[in-house]
């Protein structure tokens, strides 16, 4: 069996729209999924190259996108590293045989790869103020995966104040991140809902009548939602607010929001998992809840409602706010915590959580039973379910399911399950006049880019027009050829801010093109930019980002209300 | 704040600031500026005291008048005049420019021994770089004419470039253009001067009084109101600068002055070690977008950049002024191109950047002139950031103007009258104008047309005809299609397409001519300007008869081509005029007279409720059918006998074409050759057009533009309004003498100069210029404004060009002088004088070989196709 031990394993490179259940596993067992796959060719060439690919993602010198996901462990691979150039040649000769010499994109084509998702909102003004204390939010993704797994997501609570804002990242596939992503804001806005609300709601569904609107969803036209199971998903969101009414008597509406956020995100997996175990009557809808149950998604979210902030993560993508200090610098506060081998308390968590005798195999070389990454995620029902309901289900299941490796093979030292859980971290914070914005990312830019420099170059990017102040010789002795090379060098700050309209875009283009002086190589960004996307993920992971900008002067104005 | 900074650096170098003469001046002058209440009344209040405000109440103080009052809101040479550059540049584009610019340089000169107040008055010479070799034909171009009219200048090799100036680097360069006279003045004390000398003549000047706006009645100006009080007056001078605009809409029936202010820097230096010398020329690298000029033995250079920063598009703004500082990343390019042009200079220490807005005009030109809606406003204003250059000559002319009711020079291109209401509006003035600023140091090909404010004003077979590959320009606001860019034929993109040489329409227009000579094209003319004259009685026919020089009084249908002159016999308007019936008349003049035209039959006219003029331009779409074919097209949609027996030449009939009835069809073309010309209501013109293509299909029918139009008018001698008839031409002088009622006894505008004239002889005759040795493919083409050369000598300037496909040479109009060999005074000039000559024209510096003819070449008119010639393309559509 041909288990791919690297960090990450080769995705097939699957061009079609269809989705692969877990475009994780090798290319043996996915060809037999996808029979037709139009670029069978290419895999099989993929399937011998590999292992070159994989000596050189090992070398601990060269930045490499870690995987979330992996089969088996495999520590015998640093010692084929080697540099990353000659791995480039080597892939350009076998991947373009007959044309052997480089091809660069132009930098119209660059903008047209950076910009093909790039979203921006701007929270309307009303009478020339703008009450909200966001601005508004640009966000962007750049895929490294094909198709993308990461999933983003932005709403506006309607029948309650405050706006949604969230990224998620997928492993096994992008079934679960996009579940996540159309489901996760309404689980959240209902559990804000006061009682009476929840009721008018339920009397609606009942009597046929016009339902309130919950959330006005802020969605690039790249960002679907699935008509197919939007029934079933529906009637497992409205088994969870009849529940919550017959919990609440009605007395105190003294909503705690990390509360629903917590209950939000721990009855949205309960739902994923439940829906995978009753299955339903169509086929196509009880593959697709599998396949949703089987992949896995961590997520981030922020719910913003006035100068009240809380973060919500499940996993290891990260929010960080961009302080702007009195002397106009920027500074970086971490609001979430991620669950991986990297934090001391969630290595603590696991421990305590499962018998002592599974200490030293329940995180192995910082993976979850030494395979996953995150620590907590949506999904993942492997991690989740007992032996015997796992082997159930997948009997049950229909043959895709049963064919597949990934699904079948149960991970090592599976003792205790639950091993997983989608319950996130809330931390809350009180928006400040000086608190300008809001990075929410998955961890495809987080492991490119210091968090210091990225809240200085989307502080930079936003303020960049007002701040850069205008020079004035004023009684200074500057000569012609100083104020041409001063002149010179802001043209060029400001021309690469200029390129973008958009502050996630711009973050991107830094992630994918910095070169190690910090500012934006084209040729290295075109190179990374025209890698085939079988090979893109060896470079990069998947980047999702999005820049939430605040009102100063509304959180001004909310501090002095309440001095 | 930079105001501090100019009048510091003035006080050291002259220790001659307002303040000092100021109180010099209370001396000389009773007027006490801030303590005395204005007067009651004046004949002239003139609003603005920077340069042109200041010239103008010179130079009527000088032709005699003397109750004249000016007034600036703020002091006196400030503004733009205060922060100007200080170049004085005699190469100018138009004639009429330099003949202004070289006025100004004379009167400066001689300013300071007049007035003594030192002006700063350096000759310098001025240096045009090209880095191409077509900025270099342009340079050459000019060259050429300034020559002409004695301002000495000529072109030079980079190596001449570097020792004349030893900063430069000449290594990319192709040439240069030098003109030595050229020179540097300080403008706010040349403004000082000539407020000096015009208060030692009786011109009261008040400072610190602002006009609030001017008071008319029935069209005429009667006073001033001023935030100090009212004063009568007969005449107001609207000399506001960049707030020219905000002032004339300042009036109950608002003043439409098109003009913009943009933001304008330019850079002072320290001096150099070694300091330049004081006569140091001044460079302008048209090509680096930059002019630069000696400051103090230091370094001032400023230009006019790609991206213009408009300012005060909402009027005058607190805010936009406070905000004007220096901005030195706007500044950068300009920058660069400095320091590549003078790689010295980096080590030089900065003074100051400094910003000063300049006024722009839509079309480049500056505005004077008498505003067409109130008799007695007159402005001057919009110099395009020339006015220090511009100020000496546009004070004269409009002062002669307004003394002599004309000035001496045709500055028709200047006049305000060339504008209509639609280049009012605020958009279209701040889009302009941001094309135009950098548009004064782009390279100028004939037949450039404005890329910004078009599809204003637009024919109802726009989209049609755009579908159909029309490339248009725009005169007057107005669409008209050039040609028509066959399908699957491509043009070079516009950039590219810039040339001095043949252009790459050639072929396109070659096909519409041959098909306006052999079968029929359509040409949409809805453009032109259409008034309609109608009167109870006799009114109508008396007036006309009066105001135009041919006679009206012709049978009913008849048309006749007659010119509407002034007292000087020259030609206000050329016209073509339609009796629809005995008591009203359909008359056409070209696109731009619309303003110009409708102004002076007003003030010609007693119109009242027996006599009504109208204009109908926008109630008509004109095609004109041009061929041999256009009779069997429009008989074919007309049923009706269209031979030259029912329709003879120069005849107007209304008749239904295709179902629409009322179409007034006219037997002329404008271009001489056979054809109709349509005046269809608009709401039938797409039916019209759809017949006439339709039904012109099977005698080989296509759409032409103006390019085929030009060059079959030029090649038959037809002189147009405009470009080669203006306000200083008479009949006479271009062979029209059949187009004047001279002796039917009837009295007419002009009629007294023209008899004088017929007495004593023209001093000038239009003639056409066939060109011999030009090579049609290697040569540099005419445009217009190329020095014509009678044996040797220089005999006038041609006015307009093309090239004739049908006598495969180039065509140029212009007139030939007579001018004196010892004494360079003025002579008669006879038809055998005209004819005798050997001519040649000067393009760009190369002579060619023409020959001049007073009358157009007879075999145009008999042009018939020999048997032998025929071949199965004629057989094609066309």
């Amino acid at each position: 069996m041909c288990v791919c031990p690297g960090p990450r394993r080769i995705g097939i490179p699957v061009r079609s729209s269809s989705l692969p259940l877990f475009s994780d596993a090798m290319p043996a067992p996915t060809q037999l999924f996808f029979p037709l796959i139009r670029n069978c060719e290419l895999s099989r060439l993929y399937g011998t190259a590999c292992y070159c690919h994989h000596r050189h993602l090992c070398c601990p010198s060269s930045y490499v996108p870690q995987s979330h996901l992996r089969y088996a462990p495999h520590p015998a691979y640093a010692t084929f590293c080697r540099p990353k150039e000659n791995w480039w040649q080597y892939s350009q000769g076998r991947r373009y045989v007959s044309t052997p010499q480089k091809f660069y994109l132009t930098p119209p084509q660059v903008n047209s790869i950076l910009k093909a998702n790039e979203y921006s909102f701007k929270v309307p003004e009303f009478d020339g103020k703008n009450v909200s204390s966001v601005l508004g939010f640009d966000s962007n993704q750049l895929p490294a995966n094909a198709p993308i797994e990461d999933r983003r997501s932005a709403a506006t609570c309607l029948q309650t104040r405050g706006m949604l804002l969230g990224v998620f990242d997928g492993h096994a596939g992008c079934a679960c991140s996009q579940a996540v992503s159309e489901r996760l804001f309404y689980y959240i806005a209902v559990s804000l809902l006061p009682h009476e609300t929840l009721l008018e709601i339920e009397n609606a569904v009942e009597s046929g009548r016009a339902l309130l609107p919950i959330l006005q969803w802020h969605k690039h036209p790249n960002d679907y939602f699935s008509k197919e199971a939007s029934k079933l998903y529906f009637n497992s969101l409205r088994t969870y607010w009849q529940e919550l009414i017959d919990l609440n008597t009605g007395e105190s509406d003294d909503i705690d929001v990390k509360e629903a956020l917590i209950n939000a995100f721990k009855r949205l997996d309960n739902d994923i998992s439940l829906e995978a175990q009753v299955g339903d009557p169509n086929s196509f809808l009880n593959y697709l809840v599998l396949r949703v149950a089987f992949s896995g998604a961590t997520a981030c979210v922020a719910h913003v409602d006035g100068v009240n902030l809380h973060v919500a993560n499940t996993g290891d993508s990260r929010a960080m706010l961009g302080v702007q200090e009195e002397d106009g610098s920027w500074s970086a506060v971490t609001l979430s915590n991620d669950h991986n081998a990297q934090n001391e308390s969630e290595l603590e968590r696991l421990k305590l959580e499962h018998p002592k005798n599974e200490a030293k195999s329940v995180v192995k070389q910082d993976r979850l039973l030494g395979l996953l990454m995150p620590f907590r995620a949506f999904g993942d029902v492997k991690f989740k379910w007992s032996i015997d309901l796992q082997k159930r289900v997948i009997e049950s299941g229909p043959d895709q399911l049963n064919d597949n490796e990934y699904t079948k093979f149960i991970p090592p030292n599976y003792y205790t399950p639950p091993y997983l859980t989608a319950e996130p971290e809330v931390i809350y914070h009180r928006l400040r006049p000086q608190d300008k914005f809001l990075i929410l990312a998955t961890d495809g830019l987080w492991e490119t880019m210091h968090r210091q420099d990225v809240v200085r170059i989307v502080g930079e990017y936003l303020t960049g027009m007002h701040h850069q102040q205008p020079i004035a010789v004023g009684g200074y002795k500057v000569t012609l050829g100083q104020m041409h090379g001063l002149l010179t060098e802001r043209r060029a700050k400001m021309s690469s801010v200029f390129e973008d309209q958009n502050a996630a875009t711009h973050l991107i283009r830094h992630a994918v093109g910095n070169n190690e002086f910090g500012t934006v190589d084209h040729e290295r960004l075109s190179k990374m930019l025209s890698l085939p996307e079988e090979l893109a993920r060896m470079y990069r992971d998947d980047i999702t980002i999005i820049v939430v900008q605040f009102n100063s002067h509304v959180v001004g104005a909310y501090q002095n209300q309440e001095q | 704040m930079f105001y501090r900074l100019l009048s510091v650096v003035q006080r050291q170098r002259t220790s001659r600031g307002w303040q000092n003469w100021s109180s010099a001046r209370s001396g000389a002058s009773a007027a006490e500026a801030h303590s005395v209440a204005l007067p009651a009344q004046a004949q002239v209040v003139i609003c603005g005291g920077g340069i042109m405000g200041t010239s103008v109440a010179y130079h009527l103080s000088k032709l005699g008048w003397k109750d004249i009052v000016l007034l600036e809101q703020g002091r006196l040479a400030a503004g733009s005049t205060r922060f100007c550059a200080g170049i004085i540049s005699t190469a100018r584009h138009l004639s009429i420019e330099q003949k202004m610019a070289d006025y100004s340089n004379r009167l400066y000169q001689q300013l300071e021994q007049e007035t003594g107040i030192q002006t700063g008055y350096t000759r310098t010479g001025s240096i045009f770089l090209a880095q191409t070799q077509d900025r270099l034909i342009s340079l050459k171009r000019i060259n050429s004419r300034l020559n002409v009219i004695g301002i000495p200048s000529e072109i030079i090799s980079p190596k001449k470039v570097a020792e004349l100036h030893p900063l430069l680097n000449v290594h990319d360069l192709a040439g240069a253009m030098h003109v030595p006279e050229d020179a540097v003045v300080s403008s706010a004390d040349v403004a000082l001067a000539l407020a000096s000398a015009a208060s030692q003549n009786g011109v009261q000047i008040y400072d610190r009084t602002s006009v609030v706006h001017v008071m008319t009645k029935k069209g005429e100006v009667t006073g001033v109101e001023t935030d100090k009080g009212q004063i009568e007056c007969q005449y107001f001078v609207n000399c506001a600068g960049q707030w020219a605009y905000e002032l004339g809409l300042s009036n109950e029936e608002p003043i439409s002055i098109p003009l913009h202010a943009c933001e304008h820097f330019y850079l002072l230096t320290r001096p150099l070690e070694t300091p330049l010398q004081s006569n140091t020329p001044n460079i302008v690298d048209a090509d680096g977008r930059i002019y630069i000029r000696n400051w103090q033995g230091g370094i001032l250079s400023g230009g006019f950049e790609k991206t213009p920063k408009p300012i005060f598009t909402e009027g005058k703004n607190q805010l936009e002024i406070h905000n004007l500082q220096e901005d030195w990343d706007h500044f950068e390019p300009l920058l660069s191109s400095l320091l590549r042009r003078m790689p010295d200079l980096e080590t030089l220490e900065i003074v100051k950047l400094v910003n000063c807005p300049e006024t722009f005009t839509p079309d480049m030109r500056c505005i004077m002139g008498e505003s067409p809606l109130v008799k007695g406003y007159y402005v001057l204003a919009g110099m395009n950031s020339a006015g220090l250059s511009f100020g000496g000559g546009a004070g004269r002319y409009l002062a002669e103007w307004m003394v002599d009711g004309y000035p001496s020079e045709n500055v028709w291109e200047l006049d305000l009258k060339r504008f209509g209401a639609l280049q009012s509006s605020r958009t279209f003035l701040r889009h302009r104008v941001m094309e135009v600023m950098p548009l004064l140091y782009d390279l100028k090909v004939p037949r450039w047309d404005f890329q910004t404010g078009r599809q204003l004003r637009t024919s109802p077979l726009y989209d049609r005809l755009d579908a159909q590959g029309a490339r248009w320009m725009e005169k007057h606001g107005f669409e008209r299609p050039k040609y028509f860019v066959p399908p699957g034929k491509d043009l070079l993109a516009l950039e590219q397409s810039k040339t001095f040489y043949k252009p790459d329409w050639f072929d396109i227009v070659e096909s519409e001519v041959k098909c306006c000579k052999e079968a029929v094209c359509v040409i949409d003319m809805s453009s032109f300007t259409k008034f309609e004259i109608t009167s109870t009685g006799d009114q109508a026919l008396e007036t006309l008869q009066y105001l135009f020089s041919n006679d009206l009084d012709v049978p009913v249908g008849h048309i006749v081509h007659t010119g509407m002159l002034n007292e000087g016999g020259g030609y206000e308007n050329d016209c073509s005029i339609a009796r629809l019936n005995k008591r009203s008349f359909f008359m056409i003049s070209p696109t731009d007279q619309q303003v110009h035209c409708w102004a002076w039959l007003k003030k010609h006219m007693r119109l009242d409720s027996d006599l009504i003029l109208e204009d109908v331009t926008w109630k008509y779409t004109a095609l004109n059918l041009i061929g041999p074919r256009a009779v069997d097209v429009l008989s074919e949609l007309s049923y009706a006998p269209i031979t030259p027996d029912h329709f003879p030449s120069l005849f107007c009939k209304e008749m239904s074409v295709g179902y629409a009835n009322g179409i007034r069809v006219m037997s002329m073309t404008h271009t001489g050759e056979p054809g109709f010309m349509l005046y269809i209501p608009i709401e039938y013109a797409l039916h019209v057009y759809n017949e006439v293509m339709s039904v012109g299909q099977k005698y080989g029918i296509r759409n032409a533009g103006y390019y085929a139009l030009r060059s079959l008018r030029i090649e038959k001698f037809f002189a147009f309004w405009g470009q080669d008839l203006n306000t200083l031409t008479t009949p006479l002088e271009c062979g029209r003498e059949s187009r004047v009622k001279l002796d039917k006894g009837v009295d007419f505008i002009g009629r007294e100069a023209l008899l004088q004239q017929r007495q004593n002889g023209v001093y000038k005759r239009l003639a056409m210029f066939v060109l011999d040795d030009h090579d049609t493919d290697l040569d540099l083409w005419p445009w217009w404004g190329e020095p014509i050369y009678r044996n040797g000598l220089y005999a006038g300037k041609t006015t307009s060009s093309a090239y004739s496909y049908t006598l495969e040479r180039h065509v140029c109009l212009g007139f030939v002088h007579h001018f004196s060999e010892n004494t360079g005074e003025e002579q008669v000039v006879t038809a055998d004088f005209v004819n005798r000559g050997e001519y040649e024209i000067d393009i760009a510096g190369q002579r060619f070989q023409a020959k001049a003819r007073l009358y157009p070449v007879a075999s145009l008119y008999t042009h018939k196709r020999r048997k032998e010639d025929v071949e199965l393309s004629d057989l094609h559509g066309k």
